[in-house]
């Protein structure tokens, strides 16, 4: 049976939209955000009020740019970092439409696609709006030590990025358009150090794309970008060191955690990472292009580290999650 | 996969970059003697003052304290430490840091159950065990040393 | 003379800690807590009265000297007041550092949110 879901009828990502904060604002992809806010608070007085405040924003954007009111949404699908997936439920709290809390860690836009993909494809809804965010207080905060405990972060640690995105997948529309996904399976080479998600997660991501290729005999270059969440500098090189040992050989390799930031002048160390990473650039960076025509086959895939804080105290090592997502400018 | 836990262990472990050791060094030795050097001039201007020698001592680490905790608030303390490493997390003031951020952190959950139950969570070790082995030193001076008699 | 002393003490005693952190996978509050332990041990051992003596703030100032007073304080209460000493000493000694934390981060809790960080 194959892993890999070819969907019907293939589903247009008819709007996007995406809401970072000030360091976000400041990165290579600081222009095309929809809104940047340099107040990390949002106007808020609570860091998670913030990320909830952000989200919206991004919501009512997306909402904006496609014309239509809440009302039009049939279902929404996101996740983000916070303990219970409270930045997301919280915004839809008081937008009350239809909505499938998920969580895979840093996974969420890709995982919200597949699945919101499969739900339009199948005919089962009209359309689904898919969001992913990340703050980097909260997500220090819970997973980390207080924003003012002075802390030196290690070479290998990444930048959890603040960052809110949505996209609507529709059944018509001009594209780009998904046209096969593919749930990860999870994966866990041992990893224990919290300070370096990228290693933990590069075998989830090796392990997709490697069972991808093995299924539909596609190639890495059959694509103009394959494209991963936050991987950072660390986790890239052992992507490519692991399928390379499986006899794939990863060209058009670019990771979302590399590109938000700059990483020596912002001084992110490995890159970046956070669910708002992937779920930004994607908004900010790769949909567009797919709309000028500028790239047209993509792969994108995120990453996951699904650990908490207990399990690390608990010396376990972190499990990893991977989720793609084949974009194209042609239905074909 | 193709990739065991020991082999991918080697691969991390060779993809990670490794520490700048010499810089991260020299921050260290500047901040951190630079904090010992203002504790020794804060305790002979307390001295100066009239305060015996352990008061003088005293005021001196409240002081640094004090400093420390408006650096904090003033979201110093962190710009500082990204780059003195443990320059400023092994003096005192970083104890004090180490107070004062989840103080502050942890103040949107609440006076008893955020800023209350969570001030120690990072120092509370240190004080934990900093006791327990004088508890122990106690013991054997009690004991075992004639001395403690 | 003095400072110089301080200086070096103090700034060497800080890169012994960040040598932990680079080179050991020891997080920040694990160093923290075996300097304190450490220095516990070493004041009782009689070892650290003449660094302090050398080097006075530079040997007080890292949180081994948080230990060494917490020695120093346990000896002169098991002194004083005997077996009681053991229960009611060391902590006394350096209350005002610890008090003085409380207070002032209680106070940074009322006047001020966290910072945002770039």
């Amino acid at each position: 049976m194959s892993r890999v879901i070819t969907l019907k009828k293939p589903v247009a990502i008819t709007t996007h939209s995406c809401v970072g904060g000030k360091k976000e604002g400041k990165g290579p992809l600081g222009d095309y955000f929809d809104m940047i806010s340099d107040d990390d608070y949002f106007g808020q007085d609570t860091w998670e009020k913030a990320e909830t405040e952000m989200l919206k924003r991004s919501f009512y954007t997306i909402l904006k740019k496609r014309d239509i009111k809440p009302q039009a949404i049939q279902v929404a699908l996101g996740g983000d970092l916070c303990d219970q997936i409270t930045s997301t439920a919280f915004c839809y709290r008081d937008i009350t439409i239809p909505f499938l809390g998920l969580y895979g860690a840093c996974s969420a836009m890709a995982e919200s696609m597949a699945i919101g993909a499969c739900l339009v494809s199948g005919g089962i809804v009209d359309n689904a709006l898919c969001s992913a965010s990340s703050h980097f207080a909260t997500a220090e905060r819970q997973f980390r030590t207080p924003l003012d405990y002075g802390g030196k972060r290690t070479p290998t640690a990444q930048w959890t990025v603040t960052g809110a995105a949505h996209s609507l997948l529709e059944r018509e529309g001009k594209g780009p358009f998904i046209t096969r996904v593919m749930f990860g399976r999870i994966a866990d080479l041992g990893v224990k150090d919290a300070n370096n998600m990228g290693a933990a997660m590069a075998p989830a991501a090796a392990l997709t794309l490697k069972e991808f290729f093995r299924e539909t005999g596609e190639k890495p270059e059959n694509y103009d970008a394959i494209y991963t969440g936050d991987l950072g500098m660390v986790g890239s090189v052992l992507l490519k060191e692991l399928l390379q040992k499986e006899d794939i050989e990863l060209t058009n390799h670019q990771d979302c955690g590399l590109i938000i930031f700059d990483r020596e002048s912002q001084q992110v160390q490995a890159g970046a990472s956070g669910c708002g990473c992937s779920g930004c650039v994607l908004s900010a960076h790769i949909l567009p292009q797919m709309e000028q025509k500028k790239i047209n086959r993509i792969l994108f895939m995120a990453t996951g580290a699904l650990l908490s804080p207990t399990t690390t105290m608990q010396q376990e090592s972190i499990p990893g999650i991977a989720h793609l997502v084949e974009i194209q400018t042609e239905r074909n | 996969m193709k990739t065991s836990k020991k082999e991918y262990s080697r691969m991390v472990e060779k993809a990670s970059p490794p520490s700048r050791l010499v810089k991260n060094c020299t921050w260290a030795f500047m901040t951190g003697g630079s904090i010992c050097a203002l504790g020794e001039w804060l305790y002979r201007f307390y001295m100066n003052m009239g305060f015996i020698i352990s008061d003088a001592r005293l005021m001196s680490s409240i002081t640094l304290v004090g400093l420390s905790a408006l650096f904090t608030g003033l979201g110093w303390y962190s710009r500082l430490a990204k780059r003195a490493g443990a320059g400023t997390l092994v003096p005192i003031t970083g104890f004090a840091n180490a107070v004062v951020s989840p103080a502050m952190e942890f103040r949107s959950e609440g006076l008893i159950t955020g800023v209350g139950a969570k001030m120690f969570v990072i120092a509370g070790p240190v004080i934990v065990y900093g006791v327990l082995a004088s508890v122990v030193y106690g013991l054997i001076l009690f004991f075992v040393s004639p001395m403690g008699r | 003379m003095d400072y110089i002393a301080a200086f070096i003490t103090g700034g060497l005693i800080c890169v012994l800690g960040q040598i932990l952190i680079d080179l050991t996978k020891m997080t920040p509050a694990r160093i923290l807590t075996a300097f304190v332990v450490s220095g516990v041990a070493l004041s009782a051992l009689g070892l650290w009265e003449p660094v302090v003596d050398f080097a006075g703030a530079g040997a007080l100032v890292p949180i081994v000297g948080f230990g060494h007073t917490l020695a120093q304080g346990m000896k002169e209460s098991v002194a004083k007041e005997g077996f009681i000493g053991i229960f009611t000493g060391g902590f006394t000694a350096c209350a005002g550092g610890v008090r003085a934390s409380l207070v002032f981060a209680f106070i940074a809790a009322l006047l001020k949110k966290p910072n945002s960080r770039e």
